[in-house]
């Protein structure tokens, strides 16, 4: 009866924002707590629509940190849970976002990016946020976070982003921005077969149940309700969950929680080269993701139309990277300036810095004023002049 | 790790939900928490309702350790979050008796406004305000329910802001179960925890508890401030809400009493039968 109301195989047109709400139903997402703010409030109103139509909850909380608190509540008794929201906001859930590292619960964070900082202009998206989505908690929490650049892969990366955050326990965060989230692109649904859902793996046996207890990385999650009388905190704790000041158990317990992440980096790992062929030299190797690599695809052609010989290489997530790949990519085209075009001042930029230093290239960065999406002519004249 | 504690013989019968590993607590001798534990223990026992379908939520603070002392399945939150993050396990399972136990500083301080639209929406969850009129495990700083004149390490010069009345707020907000005792009052305490567990919708109960550093911080041993307790507080029935400001060192007495009690739809009723129907 759920399974009828969700959407059905299928080519659709819409915007990304629906997208990832219907990808979230699809996903098993049943809870839904969120804040309105431009430019994802679209994206709520959907899941207040369609929630309640397949046995779901939907609640708008009176601001974003009762929002992700909710999301964690629900995803503690069990639930599959997501909030939606813009750079102020995700501002806002970062301590919750600790505590979900902490708690070990599976959340998901959508951020639709707008114009920062402050208040910035909400209306116009942007590529701000790409530091605090990755770093933005204090202490070393490390999730996981992806950047869709069209309305098929917003669909595709927020079933992948249920799953990691089920498999992995853990909250993750989907970074889209304003044009992503509003603008209308083609969906196509496969069968509900054919797309893998992942539930958490759960504890069944209550006699000696530690809840943070596992010889593998993720231990299984207890619900509440079911006699194991299980004590989560947000403090540093043992595998029963008590707090301690010790430090074995302190390293214990931070090292496995960052090994989620770090220990699964090469199936976390997803990027895209374009063109995938037809070319097997490029003296140029542009980094861009999400919306912006949309427009340096088009500038490709221009590029070459002017004699340079370009690659696109587009991380589809962003945390972990995927810098061991930029460099063998650096490598085997034989590329000889590394270009970074991000809608911000430099932020992906220091990471690529970084993932340079084992493969020393000359690097340049564009920087495209937040807010005003350039065409691909205007943006290839600016990769041209940075590049003379 | 732990040194092993018995618990005295007139525990034994709430000793099965209590976590003797975790014990002795981190509360300073004299504290009135102890006594709010122990008697929300007994009242589980004695509602009607599964030992295993209680959830103790707090947040951060001394009232915010209870939920690490309970062997019941509980969660120890975010300074303030203990309202949304209890709405949230409570709204995904309503077969769950959600109890939010936390200070006045987590709940109507840094919380206040998810207190506030808690309250107004009438979630189905019980909330315990342990009201000892300052932040304690920060050692001694101005609360908003401190009363003015009372001197903090942050009102080194006597406090000159208004503090809050937690039954006039939640009553303002929509809750729509209300009471206010004290730890000297464990009958009508005990009383009114089984009435909340029993009450659908929003159920507050406020508990003024003595501070061992309030009462240093005001020149005063800590059964001094038991024994104002002890003076100033009155049992009203139907007490007005507007009368229910605390004037710690002055003449008036500290009203107590259950300040509302009504029915209204809660949250959750409303939400589920939506989804059902």
């Amino acid at each position: 009866m759920e399974r009828e109301k969700l959407l059905k195989p299928g080519t659709y047109f819409m915007t990304g924002n629906t997208a990832v709400a219907e990808a979230a139903l699809i996903a098993g997402c049943r809870f839904f707590a969120g804040y309105p703010i431009t430019p994802s409030s679209d994206l709520m109103e959907h899941m207040a629509r369609r929630l309640p139509q397949v046995g779901g909850i939907f609640i708008q909380g009176e601001d974003e940190v009762a929002a992700i608190n909710m999301v964690l509540g629900a995803s503690a008794a069990g639930l599959k849970a997501m909030t939606a929201t813009s750079g102020p906001g995700l501002s806002l859930m970062e301590e919750a976002l600790g505590l979900g590292f902490m708690l070990e619960l599976p959340a998901v964070v959508v951020d639709v990016q707008r114009v920062g900082p402050a208040t910035g202009i909400p209306t116009l998206g942007a590529q701000g946020d790409v530091m605090q989505a990755i770093w933005g908690s204090h202490g070393d929490r490390e999730v996981v976070v992806y950047a869709p650049s069209n309305v098929q892969e917003a669909f595709d990366l927020t079933i992948d982003a249920f799953n990691t955050a089920e498999e992995l326990r853990l909250p993750v965060i989907i970074l889209l921005d304003e044009l992503i989230g509003h603008g209308y692109g083609r969906l196509r649904v496969p069968n509900l077969d054919e797309i893998r859902i992942v539930d958490r793996k759960k504890a069944d046996i209550v006699e000696g149940y530690m809840p943070f207890k596992t010889h593998v990385l993720v231990p299984p999650f207890a619900e509440p309700g079911k006699g194991f009388r299980l004590h989560m905190t947000g403090l540093v704790h043992d595998e029963r969950g008590y707090p301690v000041i010790d430090r074995d158990a302190t390293e214990r317990l931070l090292t496995r929680l960052l090994l989620k992440v770090r220990a699964n980096r090469d199936r976390l790992v997803s990027y895209e080269v374009y063109p995938c062929d037809g070319i097997d030299k490029a003296e140029v190797m542009i980094v861009a993701y999400g919306s912006i690599a949309n427009i340096v695809k088009c500038a490709l052609k221009r590029l070459k139309a002017h004699g340079i010989k370009a690659i696109l290489f587009r991380p589809k997530v962003l945390w972990p990277m995927p810098d061991v790949e930029l460099c063998k990519s650096v490598e085997s085209y034989g590329v000889e300036n590394v270009l970074v075009v991000e809608m911000n001042y430099g932020q992906y930029l220091y990471l690529v810095r970084a993932a340079l230093l084992h493969c020393p290239t000359p690097y340049r960065f564009v920087s495209i004023t937040p807010g005003f999406y350039p065409s691909p002519k205007e943006l290839s004249e600016r990769i041209l002049r940075v590049l003379s | 790790m732990s040194s092993k504690i018995e618990l005295p013989p007139t525990y034994k019968d709430i000793e099965d939900l209590i976590r003797v590993d975790r014990l002795p607590t981190i509360w300073c001798p004299g504290c009135g928490i102890g006594i709010v534990l122990k008697t929300l223990l007994r009242a589980i026992k004695k509602s009607d309702i599964d030992v295993d379908r209680h959830v103790i939520v707090s947040g951060i603070g001394c009232a915010g350790r209870v939920s690490g002392y309970v062997r019941l399945d509980s969660y120890h939150v975010l300074h303030g979050r203990a309202i949304p993050f209890a709405i949230g396990i409570k709204l995904a399972k309503p077969e769950l008796e959600v109890t939010v136990v936390s200070g006045d500083g987590d709940i109507v301080g840094i919380g206040g406004n998810h207190f506030i639209h808690a309250a107004r929406r009438n979630h189905d969850i019980n909330v315990v305000i342990v009201n000892n009129m300052i932040y304690g495990m920060t050692g001694g700083q101005v609360a908003p329910t401190t009363p003015r004149g009372a001197r903090t390490t942050t009102t080194p010069y006597g406090n000159i802001e208004r503090s809050i009345s937690i039954p006039l707020l939640a009553i303002a907000a929509g809750a729509t179960y209300v009471a206010r005792w004290s730890v000297l009052h464990v009958d009508h305490m005990m009383n009114s925890f089984i009435k909340m567990f029993r009450h659908k919708g929003f159920a507050v109960v406020e508990i003024l508890s003595p501070c061992t550093l309030f009462a240093s911080r005001n020149g005063i041993e800590l059964l001094q401030l038991y024994e104002i307790l002890r003076r100033k507080c009155k049992i009203v029935s139907n007490p007005d809400p507007w009368e229910s400001h605390i004037d710690i060192f002055g003449d008036k007495p500290i009203i107590l009493g259950e300040f509302i009690e009504i029915e209204r739809p809660s949250y959750e009723e409303l939400v589920w039968s939506s989804i059902r129907g």
